[in-house]
This record gives structure tokens, sequence and C-alpha cells, in this order.
């Protein structure tokens, strides 16, 4: 990178939805602002204030449909008054948009036009059930797909994908690794206060997850505990040069330091052309890790866009950790879990934080930065010297608008 | 005439009220699904939604309407493969609105009986009354052309007895939902000594499409489900007459009803659940069966009372619970029904007097709400009724007595010949009652008891 692009900052509302004692979908709930403001105001408030920051990035998915809502860069004045008047950005790119808020806060910095970048992600998707809740993420996919696609537009999609992955490299072990998986996902979301599945008390979660998908009632290789969560949370953090640090009066050991970002595309009017593998997600690891110049052993932390377990157990692969089709083993070795080689999703990811879609690519990267400066609290892991590194991947659509960062704490 | 053909036409009696919407319900939904058969493209349904109270009724379609979203939201798999010829539906929300719509075009909602004289299928959900039962079925099947079968949701009353009085000539059947309808899952068949066999099978096959699980009880008063749950609530006073001279009335409701809920892993407790179906409807249900059991007296002088004070439970109209045994606030229980004052105590007051007393949770205990997720559990409540059965507070010895009388109630349900095997007896406390084991277990060494 031309510059250093440091983050910090990093605040995260709860993960409201099912799970959350506070939740029960008859009764009214805060909306949108309530989110937004939170978070914004948690970031400004630890750099020092609104007038210290050049412009915002917000990240989200589909107000439009969720909330009737569209606009939404005009939410920036609604944080903090001194916010008014200066650029603010909306991105989307469906369930990736918030890794795409982070790498266009990152272009912005290095474009010189600016020092300091509040990026903020949200959505509030518990407006809607959950079968309606269906076609808005639908949305994500190609528009023509939809009527000829499954009730649960992307339970319908990954299912196929595992359906494929199960045929290729057997049903049982793959079975197994994703209610690991899922396991993985609600022990890492009870160490962190603000996930969604915090307060999840069940007793047995293997035995909870190990049931059998039935397509009748929902997908056919998929049971509701392979998906990622309903959502309603907002994420926010700052984005800084260190021209920027400076100005706000940030240590650089509450930092960390943006050592490679990648982003790409694949056409969304393609079906994926190997069902088993998320190629796209292959490709931006790849150029990611050839930026920074740094091998996948020296990554310590991975926060993986497990919108499907199955997703999670393909992202194992997709960065080179297992080769194809070794990803179940690689799970259920443990390698994954929070005190294995290299723990994936710390505070439960989309399956146990959860996934408001706008915000996740946001939240995973306040995840990261918690865990290199050592501001993960319960969930915190031990970074060795080895692994430095942190990366997130973060997906939108069926691997088509991904975008992955490798992070650093700041020297 | 084959099952399409005679669910082509149907009647239901009763059908504003809390079990005869439910069937309502499911009947329609029943109707729009036969509807999207290719054999059925020019047939007619037909479903007469009858009922004394016009006022009752006009509600009726807008319960049908919200409900009807709930079962297509749930059936949206389904849903989307009927519809899948229909380019111009693409969306959830689109096929669920052409969904209900199909669904509220079967009912007709009428006050007047003649209605149903052209009804194929007769089904019967009004007051648990049988002369009222016995005036409706002769007026209808005096005055129709199709000689229809008579489905009874009666929870209590013989269908040997129904039959004989209407001289319906065995076509009657007793089909006993559980309440509400649409998410209950168990049904209790009830084959009349003459019920004909076609009646029968065609029962099975509403049933199965309905997704129902059938338990066939013999046609003996109360049948499995209130034959056990009468006895289990007659049992339940009995303990608090045992209790409350000791610790007082409104304490001994609050030890029994923790005790049968938290120490007997149970959805609720004892009062609590006859709060939720109405003192006076288990009085009234009591009175109905009594006759029939001579050596047995089904009856309770405390039921007897609280209802002439007008403490009956049930619900209101929104669903929310009415005062009964116990005071309700958002669902949770606030206070007690003290019998000597005739006043509700806070049941902090009582719980802060009683917890010490009842005891702590056996080890291993698990809250029911937890352990009903669980699919294999029997390890997990084996292991904790040997913790409870290891124990000495007072809590552990109102559960060891509460469960020896119940598995008791079962095991005599199976003697008299009510319940043709324990299976069947567990299986209705299981999927009627929710219950997280059935009666009949081996949980307790209970020749010691």
């Amino acid at each position: 990178m031309r510059k250093k692009i440091y983050i910090t900052a990093g605040y995260n509302t709860i993960s409201l939805g099912t799970g959350r004692k506070e939740f029960h979908p008859k009764k009214p709930r805060p909306g949108l602002e309530h989110y937004i403001k939170e978070a914004g105001e948690a970031t400004l408030k630890l750099i020092g204030g609104a007038q210290n920051v050049d412009e915002t990035v917000i990240s989200n998915f589909n107000a439009s449909q969720y909330n009737k809502q569209a606009n939404l860069p005009g939410y920036a004045p609604f944080v903090d008054e001194k916010l008014k008047y200066k650029p603010s950005t909306r991105v989307e790119g469906a369930c990736g948009s918030g890794g795409m808020a982070v790498a266009t806060g990152i272009k912005f910095l290095l474009s010189d036009e600016s020092d300091v970048i509040l990026t903020l992600g949200f959505e509030v998707q518990n407006t809607v059930k959950a079968v309606y809740g269906a076609d808005i993420l639908a949305t994500a996919g190609w528009w023509k797909d939809r009527k000829d696609g499954h009730a649960h537009f992307f339970p319908g999609q990954f299912s196929d994908r595992a359906g494929s992955y199960y045929e290729k490299y057997g049903r049982e072990e793959t079975r197994s690794a994703m209610v690991r998986w899922y396991k993985n996902a609600i022990e890492n979301a009870r160490l962190d206060p603000t996930a969604q599945e915090y307060h999840n008390s069940d007793f047995d979660l293997e035995k909870m997850a190990d049931i059998k998908p039935n397509g009748k009632m929902f997908v056919d290789n998929l049971t509701v505990l392979d998906c990622s969560k309903v959502s309603d949370a907002a994420s926010a953090l700052a984005i800084m040069t260190e021209d920027g640090l400076v100005r706000c009066g940030i240590d650089k050991k509450d930092t960390v330091e943006i050592i490679s970002f990648a982003q790409a595309e694949d056409d969304i009017t393609t079906q994926p052309e190997d069902p088993t593998r998320l190629i796209t997600t292959e490709k931006v690891v790849k150029v990611a890790l050839e930026k920074a110049g740094i091998t996948k052993e020296q990554i310590g932390t991975v926060e993986a866009h497990d919108c499907f377990s199955i997703a999670g157990i393909m992202a194992t692969e997709a960065i080179g950790f297992a080769e194809l089709g070794k990803g179940p083993e690689y799970v259920l070795k443990g390698n994954t879990a929070h005190d294995g080689e290299v723990p994936f999703n710390t505070t439960g990811g989309l399956i146990g934080w959860g996934h408001p879609v706008g915000a996740t690519g946001v939240h995973q990267a306040v995840t990261i930065w918690q865990q290199l400066t050592g501001k993960a609290a319960d969930a915190q892991i031990i970074i060795s010297e080895t692994r430095p590194y942190g990366m997130t991947i973060n997906m939108g659509g069926d691997d088509k608008t991904v975008t992955c960062i490798i992070y650093k704490k700041a020297e | 005439m084959t099952y399409d053909e005679r669910l082509s036409n149907v009647s239901i009696l009763g059908a504003a009220g809390k079990m005869g919407s439910g069937i309502l319900l499911l009947t329609a939904v029943e109707m729009a699904d036969l509807s999207f058969k290719k054999e059925n493209e020019n047939q007619t349904f037909i479903l007469n939604a009858i009922d004394v109270s016009d006022k009752a009724l006009a509600g009726l379609v807008d319960y049908i309407r919200v409900q009807a979203r709930k079962i297509a939201e749930k059936k949206i798999v389904f849903l989307r493969d009927a519809y899948s010829e229909n380019r111009s539906l693409a969306y959830n929300d689109e096929i669920i609105d052409e969904y209900i719509a199909k669904v509220l075009s079967v009912i007709r909602p009428s006050t007047r009986i003649e209605n149903t004289f052209n009804s194929n299928v007769i089904f019967e959900a009004v007051n648990e009354n049988p002369e009222l039962k016995i005036k409706l079925f002769k007026q209808i099947d005096e005055n129709s052309d199709t000689s229809p079968w008579f489905f009874t949701n009666t929870s209590s009353v013989p269908i040997s007895y129904l039959d004989e009085k209407t001289e319906l000539e065995g076509r009657i059947i007793g089909f006993h939902f559980y309440n509400p309808p649409a998410i209950q899952k168990l049904v209790e068949l009830i084959n009349g000594k003459d019920t004909l066999p076609e009646l029968n099978d065609f029962a099975l096959e509403y049933a199965k499409r309905l997704r129902k699980f059938i338990v066939h009880s013999n046609d003996v008063a109360g049948f499995i489900g209130n034959g056990h749950f009468m006895r289990d609530a007659l049992f339940g006073i009995k303990l608090l007459n045992d209790l409350k001279s000791d610790y007082g009335f409104a304490e001994a409701v609050y030890v029994v009803n923790k005790v049968s809920q938290d120490f007997m892993v149970r959805p609720m407790g004892i009062f609590q659940l006859v709060d939720y179906v109405g003192v006076d409807v288990c009085k009234y249900i009591m009175t109905v069966m009594d006759p029939y059991f001579e050596s047995e007296d089904l009856h309770s002088d405390l039921l007897d009372q609280l209802f002439d004070r007008e403490v009956k439970g049930g619900q209101n109209s929104d669903g929310s619970q009415k005062d009964g045994f116990m005071k309700y606030e958002k669902g949770r229980i606030s206070a007690i029904y003290d019998f000597y004052n005739s006043e509700y105590v806070d049941v902090a007051t009582i719980a802060e007097k009683m917890d010490s007393l009842i005891g702590n949770y056996p080890d291993n205990h698990i809250m029911w709400k937890e352990i009903i997720k669980v699919r294999d559990r029997t390890e997990l409540l084996a292991t904790y009724f040997k913790n409870l059965d290891s124990l000495d507070s007072l809590g552990a010895k109102v559960a060891k007595e509460y469960m020896n009388a119940t598995r008791a109630i079962g095991l005599k349900l199976v003697e008299q010949n009510v319940a043709k095997t324990g299976k069947d007896v567990n299986d209705v406390m299981l999927t009627g009652f929710f219950h997280s084991y059935g009666p009949i277990n081996d949980f307790l060494p209970w020749e010691e008891l």
C-alpha cells in the first residue's frame, strides 16, 4: 500500500434477533436509527469527536425493503451534527457490503482525499418474518432466478452446494463438521455479550445440531442451525492514516494496521462454476496474501463468512488451510476452534454472533481489531509471534462480491 | 364416494368457538390443498361455518385470514411447488396472498342450520353438553339429503351413547382435537361400538392429511386425555388438601404447582394447567365422566366452591389467562388464591417462605423447556430422577408421591380398557400435554414407593 492505514475505535451494538433474551418477535423493537446512532456515537467518542472525521462510509444491504428507507448517506449527520455537509457514501454489495465499506474507506484514504473515515455498517432485518426476508435476501442473487429458486432462496443455493459437496467428498464427515462448526460458533458467541447467541444455554450443542435436513420443511441439505442469524445490529470503526491518528490522538497500540486488501467480483447472472468451491473467495484471498507478502501459515485468526456452515468449511479450503475436500477433516480436528491452530470466528461469526447483513464485514474487522489489540475480553485468543496476522473474508451473494483484508497489530 | 368428494362439502357446528374455529381453519386449508389437484379442477369445495352468533362469525373470517397466513408461511416450500407453473407469482409474499384467498374462498359463514343439509360431513364442536349435541345431530340427520357422517370433538361423552340417542347407526366417530387444534398434533380417535369402518378409514385419512398424530382411545367417558388429566388434577387437589393444614392454602397451592412443574419436569404446574383449561371446564368434564365410574368419585368440592366464588380460570378473548388458582401477569404467575381469605397473595412472598422448605432441585435438574429440545432424553431424565429419589426434601417427597399417583392413573387407564396400551397413555401425555416423559416409566423404584 502506498501509505499506512490503520483501523481503530471499533464498536458493535448487540445483535438482536432470535436467541437474545431481549428479543420478542411480537414486541416493538428499536429501529435502524437506534443502531446507527449507538454504533456511530461510540466510535466517534473513541476518536475524540465527529469534528475529527473527514467523511463517512455507510454499508447496508437492503434498508429500502426492510425499513422502507433509502438515501442512507443522510444518516451520517444524524449520528452527529458535526458531520453535516461533510461527504458521506453508502456502499452496497449484499452480505459483502461491510467489507466493501472498509475497502472503500481504505481507498478514500489512499487517494489522499481524507485522513479519518467513519465506517458504519448496519442492517435491521427483523421488520419482516424470515419467510418474507427470504425474498429480500434473494435480491442478493439474480432476480431472474427468483421464481425457480427455493422458498428460502439462499439456504436453497447453499443447500445445493452442500449437496454437491456431500456427493463429491462424502456426506457423513461433512455433516459432522457442519455440526462442529455450529458448536464452535455457539461456544464462541457465549464469550461475547453482544452476540446474538450469547444467552444460548442449550444443553448439548452437538446433539441439538445433529439432525437430518428435511427438504419438505426447509431445504434438502441444511438445517436451520446450519444458517446464519437474522439480525438487527450495527458495527462501526474508524479508518485512518498516520496523520489521522495524530489528529485524533490515537495511540498506535490501540490500532491495527491494514496490511493488504483485495476485492473481487463474479457475474451475478451466472451459477457457480464448481459448487463445491468458493472460487471468488479463493481468488481474493490469494491476491490479499500476495499483496501482503505473507503466507497463510502466518495467519493467526480468521473471520470467515459462514453465512452457512458449509460456507465456513469451504472457506478453510479457499484460504488453503485444507486441501479441497479436506475442510471437514480440518474442522473436526479442532483447528478452527477457539483454542485451535487458527481460531475462526472467535465471537461466533454469522451463525453465533449474528449476520446483520450490511454490518457483517464491519463487524468482522472490529472483531479482528479487538483480538489483535487485546481488547476481546472473554473471547480473547492468544496471538502468537509466528502467526501475527488476522484475516477477514466478507462475501456478498453466492460467492459474488468478496473482500479479503489482512491486518496486523500496529507497531 | 372418494375422500376428496366426501370432503367437498363439510359443515362445522360451533365454528366460531375456540375448538370449532381451529377445526374450520384446518379443514379449509385441507380443501384448498385438495383443490390444487388436477382431477379437482372442476370440483367446488364448500365449508359451512355454522354458529349461533353472527357477531362471532364476523370475527371468524379475520381469525382465519390471520391463521391461514401463519400456515401458509410455514408451508411455503409446498406452496412454491404448488404454484410453480404460475409464472406471475415469483415471491413468497405473492404466493402466500394467493393461497390465503384460496382458503378463504371455501368458507361460508352462517347462523342457519339449514345450510348443513347438503354436507357429507358434519363436524361438531359445540359445548360439552350431550343433550345439545344429540338435538343438533337429529335435526340435521332428519333433514339431510346425504346421510352425512358425524364427527364429534367431544372430550368426554361416549360415542356409543350419542349414536344410540341419535339413531345414526354408526355414522358417528369421536375425533378429539387438543386445544388449539391448529397447533396441537394429537387427536384422540374414538370408535363407538357401531362406528362404520369406512368412516374410521376416512377419519384416519383426514387426520393423516392434517398431519395429526392419532391415538386410538376406547369409548369410555373422558377417553385417555381427560381420563388422565382429571384424575391428575384431583390428585393435585388431594395433595393440596394434605398440605394446607401445615402450610396454609396458598402455600400448599404453590408447593404442589411448583413441584408438579419443576421437580416433575412438566411444561406447567397442575394448578396452572387447571387454570388454563378452566376451573369451570374441569368441573363440567368431571360431571360428565363421573356417572361412568362407579368405584370412583370424579368430583372435587374445591372446584365447586371456586366455581361458586367465580374463580374460574380459562382465557380471555385475547388469549390472556383469567384468574383461577393463581393470578397471572404477562403469562407469569403473580399471585396465588388464598381460599380462606378469598384474596390473592403475592407469589414472591409465598416463594420466600416456601422455597427453602421445598428444597433445592435435585442434581442434574433440567428445566422442561430445555429438556424438551433433547430428543433422546431418557438417560438424562433417569439420572435426574435417581437424584430426586435420593432426596428427602418436601419437594422431593411430594414429587415422588405425585409421580407414583400419575403412574397408577396411567396403568389404571389400561386396566379399565380406556387405553389399549401403556404406550398410548404415554403418547397422549407426550403429544397432547407436552410432557417430557410418559407417566408409565421406570424412573423411580415404584415397588418401594
